[in-house]
């Protein structure tokens, strides 16, 4: 799936968003939301007084009539937002089901037997069976390679166009369905069944179809419905006060009065805002398997980070020659060069660059000099080249030390003290020899990228810790931890450890959050609170995680934290808006009420209302309109940047709290001004 | 509003700020069971109950434990009020109480409120004052400050719903809090003139030769307890107007720092047992905020008298020989600041004892009472109560304003979830609903408009202050409010037992739930609950909540009668 940006009222969208709207209004739908059915049973109150007035004959219906429409009006667009948020997911499921299209599936009876394949559509494909993937066929469901390498492209799942090597055995061998083999063959077991497909299962998730409602939402539901029975109540039993003091008041002020007092503002906007979540994370081509997940990211105080790929590029780099005592700087380059001319590993591709960046060295030709290439091995654990009868070798210290006494020399105490210095500084020394005379030491050293000390300072002022994990020595992990700014690392890791790790944060009360891809990861992913699987990863890697990440880019987890807050903060800013706007409510709604038994309390009005009439109806119209007018923030997430909790809430309570008091005020005020204009009260 | 008003009023302030911290480490001891000096008492009433002092009780059982004791204690002087007759320590053979207001008075003293529909000196025997209701002013603040030990535990440890033992909190509160605290008090209640004896009534001549009863008793030692345990429930039916209960402005200034001295140490406990101080005294410095702003503006509303006073002529400006300001229903010998201080630190903590006629402040003066009580009894509030209605809000400001800073939301490291949420809103919601309930229900019954004694918005304000002070266990009266009648005596008593009761069971069960919790370490990115900002949010979640539920009925009460004031009208 490619990444889109739509804009946030696409036209279609709105379209459907507005059917659906008032498709919405079906009782079963409402009853979901506390806060909303108050609202819809107030409208068919009003609405029924309505129709009494009219059949008795009244006049003057034009206020009862104006009332009702408005509280339908906030029934319908809290459903309009909802729908808003899910239309966005509904298209993009739209976009993903394409690919889905009619496939035809090479099965083989025999998997030993490539030959004789039968065709079948791949809605008959059942989990076991086993399918022949050529170049241009689309890989008919999720599955696992069995036999061959191939390179795939997975572009209609993650968006990336570069191809991706898929292989028999190891971390790469599990395959989408709905991605193309570009290249050679694969042997695929399938292990979904259809319906049940990654592509199904995210097109559910993006559509929002099996949305559960989060923990933190449960909770907050709980406690606007509590809100609402209290205000149910102080509305309920002003009647009586209202007769006590002489003057009854009129059910559709009492119904204006309460809808304006229950929390509709969140209450209308709480599941877009879980929805938009949810889309924030697709955006970013991370697909979070619920919105549990998501709430989770944001909570997160751990985040376990692999070394390699996430805080450092890839891989070691040459970044310095230490020559032997008396040998010229000169030497050591051109015999390293030589040595690593046929390595075709990062590292040694940047031992060739350093020789030539910093010693002028041009690359030689290595089919031209006649050399003949050591290859590196585990047994050896040195490589290098024989060329002109000079045998130049590279390596460990230790290997070369072996080879170079087996040639009858000695290693000098200076190339020792070298090796030494250069692990030390959490580098990693190769040591370079010629036959029995050590020419010196490369430092090869982990580069930490660009920008992720910055990143690691930002989450430390959120008070997230963060631990690199990684299989150096502890040594050398406390140097690039050190470079990279991170809290903590674990070094030698092996999966237990990091097992281990993460049940001693969790014990300690902390939620943690990882990346992983291979089968040995799953276990640990599972373990973890928030678990973002790297699509590249095996299947069992995926099914641990609960957020994946098609781009298998590690260092997305940061951002998934950051989505998570976002998520938080947006519902939590528009709760206390929705709280603090009560307020100016009283101000308008009551001194209008008992204008007629008490003309003393318009002391209250001090907006200066025009009339009561007026008062009423701007609150109520203010009350339907700010849920329309939020929408966009509800949808977009409120704006933040990474600080510490003291300083985000300073700055969300002047903004939603005081101008959660303050903006009522004036909005009544305008509408009140419009609507005695326009005559309409 | 005078220099000497003020001045009184900071050095009072400045009292409560001293003894806060001392009187924090010495309940800490209390309850966390280092003080042994009464051990052998304490161990003879464990064994005497059969109970086990080490059990760590499940919050149900612990629930149940204070259930049952006050339900037990409810019956036992039910029964004693209806026998009284009978029983011994009964000069002037005062009759059984009836019915409904020995049930009212039962509950009224079980559950910490000490609403009185009965004049003392003319109802009750001396026993009765004595033994049963001097009983309950111990053990309803003891079940009080168990709650409040209780939710502390939940919050401070993670113990499977275990939340202490309800008999040992009821035993260590009675043995090493209240009954040493209280007879140092007593004793200097009686140098300062506090009568205390069993004396038949005196009979004096007044300067112009008439006869008159003066009634006597055991004033001292129920004086002392009725301050520290926040009960208020008078001698006299003058209660702390009345000489012999109150008759010095030191004895005045000792009651109020006593009604103060448990609550507000109380916050400092807290602060030490969830190993934030700083967080004690950030609900302390909650609490005083809305404490002084209570006592500004009743002080200022009280000085400022009624304007139909002035306008007839009638000098209302303080001056050495003039207290100027609304004098009505106010002892002279304490004057405006020192009633108006009264009455919003009897009112802030679920005391209800009164220095001054709340039913004769002008409205404003009267709606500071009233809102106090309205917030939820949790401005120092009512022994332990104050403290477990503070924490609750608590919860529910970081619930609300949690989320923004980007978390789920956590107190104190505990995550606060659905069903915390569920048992906090429960408790919020059942004390605004019997009073808006009860208030409207006897706002247009026959039976209920029997009782204020005037008409219009102030006998709207009656009825209601009646409901909020038997629902927050304040139990202070508005007066004015005829309360004896056999509707009233139900309806309030009714009230009492719900505000306690019905409000103390969720409260546990948050409790329990809370210690289920695993506590999450507190880092930059938990929301701060120490700083002025927290403050700041919980007052403005306190006010919020209250204002919004009780701001219809108030509006048509003391608000409207203030607007109607203003324009020469009274009730």
């Amino acid at each position: 799936m490619a990444p889109v940006t739509r804009p946030l009222f696409d036209p279609p969208i709105v379209r459907r968003a507005v059917r659906d709207a008032f498709r919405k209004l079906d009782l079963r739908h409402m009853v979901r939301n506390p806060v909303m059915f108050v609202v819809l049973v107030g409208s068919v109150l009003t609405t029924l007084v309505l129709a009494r007035d009219l059949i008795e004959g009244r006049t003057a219906i034009g206020f009862t009539l104006q009332i009702a429409l408005w509280l339908w009006f906030t029934v319908v667009f809290a459903n309009f937002a909802e729908a808003m948020a899910e239309g966005r997911g509904k298209a993009q499921a739209d976009t993903l089901r394409r690919s889905r299209s009619q496939t035809l599936a090479k099965k083989l009876d025999d998997p030993r037997e490539r030959t004789r394949t039968r065709s079948v559509g791949a809605a008959e494909l059942r989990r076991g069976d086993v399918v022949l993937c050529q170049p241009g066929d689309l890989i008919p469901g999720d599955g696992e390679v069995i036999e061959g390498v191939a390179s795939v492209d997975e572009s209609a799942i993650t968006g990336e166009s570069a191809p991706v090597i898929r292989e028999s055995g190891g971390d790469r061998s599990a395959v989408t369905g709905g991605t193309r083999v570009l290249s050679d063959f694969l042997v695929v077991r399938i292990t979904a069944n259809p319906g049940e497909t990654f592509l199904d299962r995210m097109i559910g998730l993006v559509e929002g179809a099996k949305r559960q409602k989060t923990p933190n939402e449960i909770a907050l539901i709980i406690l606007l419905s509590g809100l609402t029975i209290v205000f149910l109540l102080a509305v309920v039993t002003l009647q009586p006060f209202a007769i006590y003091s002489g003057g009854a008041v009129s059910i559709p002020i009492l119904v204006a009065l309460l809808v304006c007092l229950i929390p509709t503002t969140i209450g209308g906007l709480l599941s877009a805002i879980g929805i938009a979540g949810m889309d924030r994370m697709i955006q970013h081509n991370v697909i979070a398997m619920s919105g549990r997940a998501v709430e989770a990211a944001g909570d997160v105080d751990t985040l376990l980070l692999d070394k390699t790929g996430t805080i450092t590029l890839g891989n070691r780099q040459a970044v310095a020659f230490v020559p032997a005592d008396g040998v010229p700087p000169q030497a050591l380059a051109d015999a390293a060069q030589l040595a690593s001319l046929a390595d075709e590993t990062p590292e040694g591709r940047s031992i060739v660059v350093l020789a030539k960046t910093g010693y002028g060295l041009r690359e030689r030709d290595i089919t031209g000099l006649g050399a003949s290439f050591i290859p590196f091995s585990a047994q050896t654990r040195l490589s290098g080249v024989n060329v002109d009868g000079r045998r130049i070798r590279k390596g460990a210290s230790d290997a070369i030390e072996a080879f170079v006494s087996e040639q009858g020399g000695t290693t000098p105490s200076g190339v020792r003290a070298a090796v030494e210095a250069i692990a030390r500084e959490g580098g990693t020394p190769l040591v370079v020899a010629e036959g029995g005379r050590t020419l010196g030491v490369i430092h090869l050293k982990d580069i930490v990228k660009g920008g992720i000390k910055e990143r690691f300072a930002e989450l430390r002022r959120m008070g997230i810790k963060t631990v690199m994990i990684t299989g150096d020595n502890p040594l050398t992990a406390a140097a690039v931890a050190a470079e990279a700014g991170v809290d903590d690392f674990l070094a030698q890791a092996k999966p237990e450890d990091k097992m281990a790790l993460i049940k001693r944060e969790q014990a300690g009360g902390r939620l943690v959050a990882m990346t992983g891809d291979g089968t040995n990861d799953a276990p640990a992913l599972a373990q973890a609170d928030v678990a973002v699987a790297m699509n590249s990863g095996t299947q069992a890697a995926k099914e641990a995680g609960n957020l994946i990440d098609l781009d298998s880019n590690p260092t997305k987890l940061i951002e998934v934290v950051e989505i998570g807050k976002q998520l938080l903060i947006t519902r939590g800013s528009l709760t206390t808006f929705s709280i603090a706007n009560d307020v100016a409510k009283y101000f308008a709604i009551i001194p209008a009420m008992f204008m007629a038994t008490y003309p003393a309390l318009q002391a209250l009005n001090i907006m200066r209302l025009h009339s009561a009439e007026s008062a009423i109806l701007s609150a109520v119209v203010f009350n339907a309109l700010i849920i329309i007018a939020l929408i966009p923030l509800a949808l977009r997430g409120v704006r933040w940047r990474p600080a510490p909790a003291s300083t985000i809430l300073r700055r969300n309570l002047w903004i939603y709290g005081v101008g959660g008091i303050l903006i009522p005020f004036a909005g009544i005020k305008v509408l009140d001004v419009l609507l005695t204009l326009l005559h309409l009260a | 509003m005078t220099p000497n008003g003020w001045l009184q009023i900071l050095v009072f302030w400045a009292a409560v700020l001293l003894v806060t911290k001392p009187m924090g480490l010495y309940i800490l001891r209390v309850y966390d069971g280092s003080l042994r000096w009464l051990g052998p008492v304490e161990r003879a009433i464990y064994r005497w109950c059969g109970v086990d002092p080490a059990e760590d009780q499940h919050w149900t059982r612990y629930a149940a434990g204070l259930l049952v004791f006050s339900a037990a204690s409810m019956l036992a002087t039910y029964v004693a009020l209806r026998l009284q007759a009978h029983l011994p320590l009964n000069p002037f053979h005062r009759v059984a109480v009836t019915d409904r207001q020995a049930f009212e008075t039962a509950a009224s003293f079980t559950t910490n409120t000490n609403w009185q529909s009965y004049s003392g000196e003319t109802v009750m025997s001396y026993l009765s004052q004595m033994m049963q209701l001097a009983f309950h002013n111990f053990t309803s603040a003891a079940s009080g400050m168990a709650a409040a030990m209780a939710l502390a535990r939940g919050l401070s440890r993670r113990s499977a719903g275990r939340i202490g033992n309800v008999w040992t909190d009821l035993v260590r509160g009675t043995l090493y809090l209240f009954l040493p605290f209280s007879f140092v008090l007593a004793l200097l209640f009686v140098q300062q003139g506090v009568i205390q004896n069993v004396h038949p009534y005196a009979t004096a001549t007044t300067l112009e030769g008439a006869k008159q009863v003066l009634a006597m008793g055991p004033v001292a030692s129920q004086e002392a307890i009725k301050q520290l345990g926040t009960n208020g429930g008078g001698f006299f039916n003058a209660n702390a107007a009345h000489p012999f209960e109150n008759p010095t402005p030191w004895t005045n200034f000792l009651s109020m720092l006593a009604i103060f001295l448990v609550p507000a140490g109380l916050t400092y406990t807290f602060g030490r047992m969830v190993k934030n101080p700083r967080h004690g005294w950030a609900l302390w410095a909650a609490m005083f905020v809305l404490f002084a702003a209570g006592v500004g503006a009743a002080y200022w509303a009280e000085a400022r008298g009624n304007p139909i006073h002035a306008a007839r002529g009638v000098n209302v400006v303080a001056s050495a020989t003039n207290p100027g300001g609304n004098m009505e229903g106010k002892e002279v010998r304490f004057g405006i600041a020192n009633s108006a201080l009264y009455a919003t630190v009897t009112t802030d903590a679920s005391c209800g004892a009164v220095n001054a006629m709340h039913d004769s402040f002008t409205p404003l003066g009267g709606l500071v009472p009233l809102v106090n009580i309205q917030l939820g009894e949790l401005i120092f509030g009512g022994v332990g109560s104050g403290l477990y209605g503070m924490l609750v809000m608590a919860v529910l400001t970081v619930f609300i304003a949690g989320l923004t800073v980007g978390r789920t939301p956590e107190y104190l490291g505990k995550k606060i979830q659905s069903r915390e949420v569920r048992m906090a809103m429960l408790y919020v919601l059942i004390f605004p609903a019997v009073i808006l309930v009860f208030t409207a229900v006897s706002a247009v019954l026959p039976a209920g408009l029997k009782g204020p004694g005037n008409g219009g918005p102030h006998g709207l304000s009656e009825i209601l202050y009646a409901f909020t002070s038997v629902t927050g266990n304040n139990g202070s009266a508005f007066a004015g409010l005829t309360g004896t009648t056999t509707y009233y005596n139900t309806m309030l008593g009714l009230g009492t037992l719900f505000g306690r009761f019905a409000m103390m069971v969720p409260m546990l069960a948050l409790a329990g739930f809370l210690s289920e919790r695993k506590i999450v370490p507190a880092s930059a990115g938990t929301f701060p609950v120490s700083s002025p900002l927290f403050v700041a949010l919980l007052v403005g979640v306190i006010l919020i909540v209250g204002a919004l539920t009780f701001f219809p009925a108030l509006s048509l009460g003391p608000v409207v009668e203030h607007l109607l004031m203003g324009a020469g009208r009274l009730f």
